[in-house]
């Protein structure tokens, strides 16, 4: 009951921060020089006024921006992300079709980095300053210094065209009718390239932190009380250490869940995927404002959801911060 | 015959290449899938209703033109088998394939050009609206039987040359009584074609299968087409390397893969199949800024820039000095005798911007623009760039302005805010089709890729008026040409750069790059070996 109680005051607390971010792009993007149908007649290769009078009176262009801001917010409340004009069809369809491939990207990729980020971090603040610490911290600082599309290309290079044992770019095998588990297994099988280099990204971050945190904990009296005691020291790392080193950790995911949607676009773009992320970006080039604007509320909507999921996290591993 | 080491080698040479001989040229055969690579996803799939090639790479082999254009770049009867025009050039009629059917069963008859003609090629598609402005009917005397009527005279070349792009038929029965821009066909496309649309997954792919139905007995060899949208070239060139893609069409690579790939003995990379789409590098004047107002100051920085270094270091010879707005690709018009109009000269350079009295300064600088570079292909940004060094060498600073798209669009040829700007000027196999509206004053603000320059002749607009109506098609060639010199010497525009689009496909297809628009005809014929 409590947890509830603490969920909708979150929630209500976020709906005029939500309200906000849409006026407030909505405002900026008029800003931008030229609107959709200019991008529209730039890939069409050209065309006269006439036509591009037309076309943004289809599109409710010729209307002053108050009124366009008023149709847009008025829609809204009807919970209606309106029309896209790339793609003709409802805002709301069109992200629900490259939601999938967005969110098994990104959850298996921050899944992994956490995980592997977490056990290299241990293993690290174990032997701190030893060899095996040095080789992981080194490491670690290389992937995070090395840009994400490098690291795609490099694995594509290497993987797709010299080995030929993964597939360059897509989601799946284009036209092949498989279904069941043959289609989940291809579908896996396309997705290795791209998780292994986002995460290989987010999980040079979990691993600095992770072992940062350990060694601030590990100094502290009661993991002396523990050893003092006779835990073993496994038990000590995994039971007392881990949990409470934890926190930093669980902040993070937080932070990076904001980024989940729209984070990877360069990985998108590199492997072809079909993910929001690209569609964002062609969508700004495009000024497909209301397919923007449509991406925008739902990421706004995730961050709101991932927070409060990081504060239950809290409550649960830190019984002091439930409140 | 005494055996002499030449003999034995020029026999050891024969036998070596027989069957290289007999490898390259395979018969082609049916089945089998080929996918090509798209770098952009389409709004509307309807060559009716849009020209462009990201369209035309899709739909042309779904949908069918009145004609096409043959390996001599001459016109190929498609959906129409023959036509007649009368000596004033009012008239133009077309005889009609018979016994075609569209792919959801129903004739394809004189109705449906009739309605793609006066309700899509006049009112909406881009480019046929000034084309077909004069159009007045089509009437169609019998099922087969289309005949067009104009109010001024239509060149038939002219017409024949534009309808390969600007001459796909839509069904009446489909688009009739509906918002014609809202219709669902504009999106899962309708046609005659060897290939009838499947899917379309946006951001992903588009599938069309084989057309057993078509209408050339036999054909075409492929069972589907796949498309794949891959916005990133260095992905894109991995793609075709790994054997995912086997086309990749409309200099959609980086200029360095491609140059690579050229080696690559899997690979055909080249303009072949891209005659019929010249491309040319514009340096666009605005003619009311003070400076640029001076025709000597705008001849003064074409003969700052040095082209054949530019192509040669830049571009990796992919490239070639234009002499103007009519490509040497274009047989039918370009003048035999021209020459690059303002060669690399920096003495000359300096003589004219001191002869206009812009004097250089402090610092050797004589004064400053902006220049607006476009969003097209890598080579803009390169040319950009090139474009500010050497103008430096002559003391004008350029500072260049970068913007996506819609941005560049709507500051340049709307807002008329800038100063220098450089692009494309895509030639389309006829002077009158998009090459005229760049020096056509008139031209109402907002349309793009036309003259937005502020600079006016009363000599050009009449030479190409009449260009435009003139049937005999020796004259209009000469009244061309003279339209080129009197461009070239008023210069709103500098043509600096002739290219082709490049293609980059793998060698074991068969028939490929074998028409002049290629990449935007049928592929009824291509198959793989």
């Amino acid at each position: 009951m409590q947890l509830l109680l603490l969920a909708l005051r979150r929630l209500a607390l976020s709906l005029p921060t939500l309200g906000l971010i849409l006026v407030g792009l909505f405002l900026l993007l008029q800003l931008a020089p030229g609107d959709t149908v200019d991008a529209m007649l730039a890939q069409m290769g050209g065309g006269d006024p006439a036509l591009a009078e037309r076309l943004r009176s289809f599109y409710g262009l010729d209307a002053t921006v108050p009124v366009q801001l008023g149709r847009y917010l008025w829609r809204l409340v009807r919970l209606d992300l309106g029309q896209s004009a790339i793609y003709g069809k409802p805002v709301l369809d069109v992200i629900l079709e490259r939601l999938p491939a967005t969110l098994l990207l990104t959850l298996s990729s921050l899944g992994l980095a956490v995980a592997g980020g977490m056990a290299l971090g241990v293993l690290a603040a174990r032997r701190a300053d030893g060899w095996p610490d040095t080789l992981i911290s080194l490491l670690g600082l290389l992937f995070y210094a090395t840009p994400s599309f490098w690291l795609g290309l490099m694995g594509i290079v290497v993987f797709a065209v010299k080995l030929a044992w993964l597939p360059a770019g897509g989601l799946q095998e284009v036209g092949t009718g498989l279904t069941g588990a043959a289609a989940v297994l291809d579908i896996a099988w396309h997705l290795v390239l791209p998780t292994a280099t986002l995460s290989l990204i987010f999980m040079a971050i979990y691993l600095r932190v992770m072992r940062a945190s350990m060694l601030e904990v590990l100094g502290l009296d009661f993991v002396r009380a523990a050893r003092a005691k006779g835990v073993t020291e496994g038990r000590v790392l995994v039971r007392h250490v881990l949990r409470n080193a934890l926190l930093p950790v669980v902040t993070l995911v937080g932070l990076q869940g904001a980024t989940l949607l729209g984070g990877s676009v360069v990985v998108e773009s590199v492997f072809s995927l079909p993910g929001l992320g690209r569609l964002a970006y062609e969508s700004v080039v495009q000024r497909d404002l209301n397919m923007l604007l449509g991406i925008v509320f739902a990421s706004t909507l995730l961050v709101i959801l991932v927070n409060l999921a990081v504060d239950l996290v809290y409550a649960r591993l830190d019984p002091r911060i439930a409140g | 015959m005494p055996l002499t080491r030449r003999t034995a080698l020029l026999a050891g040479a024969a036998t070596l290449a027989a069957p290289q001989l007999a490898a390259a040229q395979p018969g082609p055969k049916r089945g089998g899938i080929v996918t090509v690579h798209i770098n952009a996803e389409q709004r509307i799939l309807n060559p009716a209703l849009r020209a462009s090639t990201g369209v035309y790479l899709i739909t042309s082999k779904i949908m069918e033109a009145l004609v096409d254009l043959d390996a001599a770049g001459k016109p190929d009867p498609m959906l129409a088998t023959s036509w007649a025009s009368t000596p004033d050039g009012l008239t133009h009629t077309f005889a009609l394939r018979p016994g075609v059917k569209w792919h959801d069963g129903k004739p394809f008859t004189a109705a449906d050009v009739q309605y793609t003609a006066m309700e899509l090629w006049k009112k909406e598609l881009n480019y046929s609206t000034t084309l077909q402005q004069y159009l007045v009917a089509v009437d169609t005397p019998d099922d087969h039987t289309a005949v067009f009527r104009y109010s001024r005279p239509m060149p038939q070349d002219l017409l024949l040359r534009a309808l390969a792009d600007l001459g796909y038929v839509a069904p009446k029965h489909v688009f009739a009584g509906t918002d014609v821009l809202q219709n669902p066909a504009n999106t899962a496309p309708i046609g005659t074609g060897p290939f009838r649309f499947v899917r379309y997954e946006r951001g992903q792919y588009v599938i069309a299968d084989r057309n057993p139905d078509y209408w050339k007995p036999g054909l075409p060899y492929l069972d589907r087409i796949v498309w794949r949208f891959i916005n990133d070239r260095a992905a894109a060139a991995a793609a075709l390397e790994s054997g995912q893609i086997q086309i990749s069409p409309l200099s959609s690579l980086s200029l360095a893969d491609m140059d690579r790939l050229q080696k690559d003995p899997r690979f055909e990379v080249s303009t072949r199949g891209n005659e019929a789409n010249a491309v040319e590098n514009t340096v666009e004047y605005n003619c009311r800024n003070k400076y640029l107002s001076d025709v000597r100051v705008r001849q003064a920085i074409a003969h700052a820039l040095d082209i054949p270094f530019f192509c040669e270091n830049f571009l990796y010879g992919f490239g070639k000095p234009a002499t103007g707005p009519i490509p040497s690709t274009s047989r039918a018009f370009f003048p035999a005798t021209s020459k690059p109009p303002y060669p690399f000269d920096l003495a000359r350079a300096n003589a004219l911007l001191d002869e206009a009295g812009f004097k250089r300064g402090a610092g050797g600088q004589r004064f400053g623009l902006r220049l607006l570079p476009t969003v097209a292909g890598e080579d803009v940004p390169l040319f950009a760039t090139f474009i500010q060094q050497s103008l430096d060498a002559v003391g004008i600073k350029v500072e260049i302005i970068q913007l996506d798209a819609a941005g560049f669009l709507s500051r340049t040829y709307k807002d008329w805010d800038f100063d220098l700007a450089t692009g494309w000027h895509q030639y389309r196999g006829d002077p009158a089709v998009s090459t005229t509206v760049w020096y056509r004053s008139g031209s109402p603000r907002g349309a793009p890729w036309t003259n937005q320059f502020g600079w006016q002749s009363d000599q050009a607009d009449k030479l190409m008026d009449d260009a435009a109506s003139e049937t005999d098609p020796a004259k209009r060639r000469a009244l061309y040409a003279d339209v080129v010199r009197v461009v070239d010497d008023g210069l709103p525009v500098y043509m600096a750069i002739e290219r082709q689009f490049i293609t980059a496909s793998s060698k074991a297809l068969v028939n490929a790059n074998n028409n002049p628009r290629w990449a935007s005809s049928h592929w009824a014929d291509l198959s793989l070996a």
